[in-house]
């Protein structure tokens, strides 16, 4: 409760000055007085580059890449599952490999390249493994797909053609509550033809 | 939400060991137990010291004397992945393999695999426990299904690596450093069972940094095997990591080392006497698998375990015959 509360003190005292409105792009450097003032309050500026997107903004250390990601840049296709780290829901690619984003500190992912699934898309296009889970109806609820996609994309660029014990292998940090992974598998064995 | 800390990430290994010796520091480098732990308030963290900045503690390379150097940064996925250590050090490469999930590997760190938490559920959980303080284990009475049957006294915890009991097979060193200078650990000395203390795991004490392991040259063969409730990823339920000179049918010289069955990657002394200068046959494996879990005394729950990891040594040895 406490902490709750001290929380939302903090989100809006940063909308208070500006920088943490929702999905805004800083370029530059940040304001030098608001940083002196905010560090006070347990706050630091980190650096992340997500989707090819620079983004400079003011986090609490304890925040995961998961909370800035939904929270703070309203990135809401990486969905909040377990919250530690056995689910997968919250997958997403850093540097191109697949981690649990609800195990990653903000402040852990300055410097990397951070994708979501949101980044997958060309336009308003699918990209291929989006497209092979469509194809082959690879979800019922929905709720695991975007992690799903993304523990596929980053198998995928490690191994571009991988076998059906790899894909096994590969998926093994994803749940899927609603039983779908005879589909999911096959929806990956797709996404690697259709990435030919 | 996480409580509160502060967040510092050192450029060199002298500010790392600085600030890991203040008040209230702790070391992050993967992350993945530690974040856990202070989620489920496990321990507290007034700040955090990471060490992503640490480039030089991270990657493998051969050593003068033809070992390998592992840096403790280095993640279980490059391990699992990596040409020489398939090559030459099997059981190594199937202990990092068989930890954890895919996501998990390519954060989680080699030297964080050794330091890690038990995986108690008393411990994880709401109970102030031996291990965090308390003055019980509450697993003696309690749901002990997934405890130790060797090596338990006043806690019952089971060492949660699947890497460690690969590199004692394997011999390996790690280099402990401090701000007072660093000393070299045979890991056979580094793990620290309970009638020891029920405190901590290791012998690192508040400020020690693991930056290193090293592995002497390779020599025969290696392997390791893990038994697990969920096939797609759990800790083991037991496992063993075996590493053996085998020559023309006959055991020259073997170390037989089991996990999940102890707090520490417990060493099956006996088995590995028995099968020194036999030749590696039926009855000598029979014997072996027996002798692996002498002294074992099992709990209300997990007396499977004896028979699970009596399987799994004489697997095991059979693949090596």
């Amino acid at each position: 409760m406490t902490d709750d509360r001290k929380y939302l003190s903090r989100r809006a005292f940063l909308e208070s000055v500006g920088v943490g409105a929702a999905g805004a792009t800083l370029a530059g450097v940040a304001p030098r007085a608001a940083t002196a003032a905010v560090q006070e309050e347990g706050l630091t500026w980190v650096a992340l580059r997500v989707n090819g997107r620079s983004h400079q903004l003011l986090v609490e250390p304890r925040w995961t890449l998961l909370d800035v990601l939904r929270e703070r840049l309203e990135l809401t296709g990486t969905k909040l599952g377990c919250g530690r780290g056995e689910c997968g829901a919250c997958t997403v690619l850093v540097d191109g490999t697949p981690r649990y984003a609800c195990l990653v500190l903000a402040v852990e992912a300055e410097g990397r390249e951070v994708t979501t699934v949101e980044g997958l898309m060309r336009g308003e296009e699918m990209g291929t493994v989006q497209t092979a889970f469509v194809e082959e109806d690879a979800f019922q609820c929905g709720y695991c797909t975007p992690g799903q996609v993304m523990a596929a994309e980053g198998l995928l660029r490690r191994l571009p053609h991988p076998g059906p014990e790899a894909i096994r292998e590969g998926m093994s940090g994803n749940l899927c509550r609603c039983g779908a992974y005879k589909h999911i598998f096959e929806a990956v064995r797709r996404a690697a033809e259709l990435r030919g | 939400m996480l409580p509160t800390f502060t967040y510092v990430r050192p450029k060199s290994v002298t500010e790392a060991l600085e600030l890991g010796a203040t008040e209230g520091a702790v070391l992050h480098a993967g992350g993945t137990d530690l974040l856990g732990c202070l989620r489920d308030g496990v321990f507290r963290a007034g700040k955090v010291v990471s060490l992503s900045a640490l480039g030089e503690l991270r990657g493998v390379a051969r050593t003068s004397d033809g070992g390998l150097r592992i840096g403790a940064l280095t993640t279980l996925s490059e391990i699992a992945e990596h040409a020489t250590v398939r090559g030459q050090y099997l059981a190594l490469a199937q202990g990092a393999a068989a930890a954890a999930s895919p996501q998990l590997r390519n954060q989680g760190t080699i030297g964080g695999n050794l330091c890690q938490r038990p995986r108690c559920w008393y411990f994880r959980g709401d109970f102030h426990c031996l291990r965090k303080g308390g003055d019980r284990c509450y697993a003696v009475n309690g749901d002990n299904r997934y405890h130790c049957i060797l090596g338990g006294t006043a806690c019952y915890i089971v060492h949660p690596s699947d890497t460690a009991p690969a590199l004692v097979a394997l011999g390996a060193q790690v280099r402990v450093a401090s701000r007072s200078g660093s000393r070299l650990v045979p890991i056979d000395e580094f793990f620290v069972p309970p009638a020891r203390s029920v405190q901590r795991e290791n012998v690192l004490r508040p400020g020690d940094l693991l930056t290193e392991i090293l592995l002497p040259p390779a020599s025969g063969r290696s392997v390791y095997r893990k038994v697990r409730a969920r096939g797609s990823w759990d800790f083991a339920l037991a496992g063993v990591a075996v590493a053996a000179t085998v020559t023309e049918g006959r055991v020259e010289q073997a170390r037989v080392v089991l996990s999940g069955v102890a707090p520490i990657p417990w060493r099956a002394a006996e088995a590995e006497a028995l099968l020194t200068g036999r030749q590696l046959d039926a009855d000598t494996i029979g014997r072996a698998a027996e002798a692996s879990v002498a002294g074992a005394q099992p709990l209300a729950h997990n007396g499977y375990k004896i028979h699970l990891v009596r399987g799994l040594v004489a697997e095991t040895l059979e693949a090596l015959a």
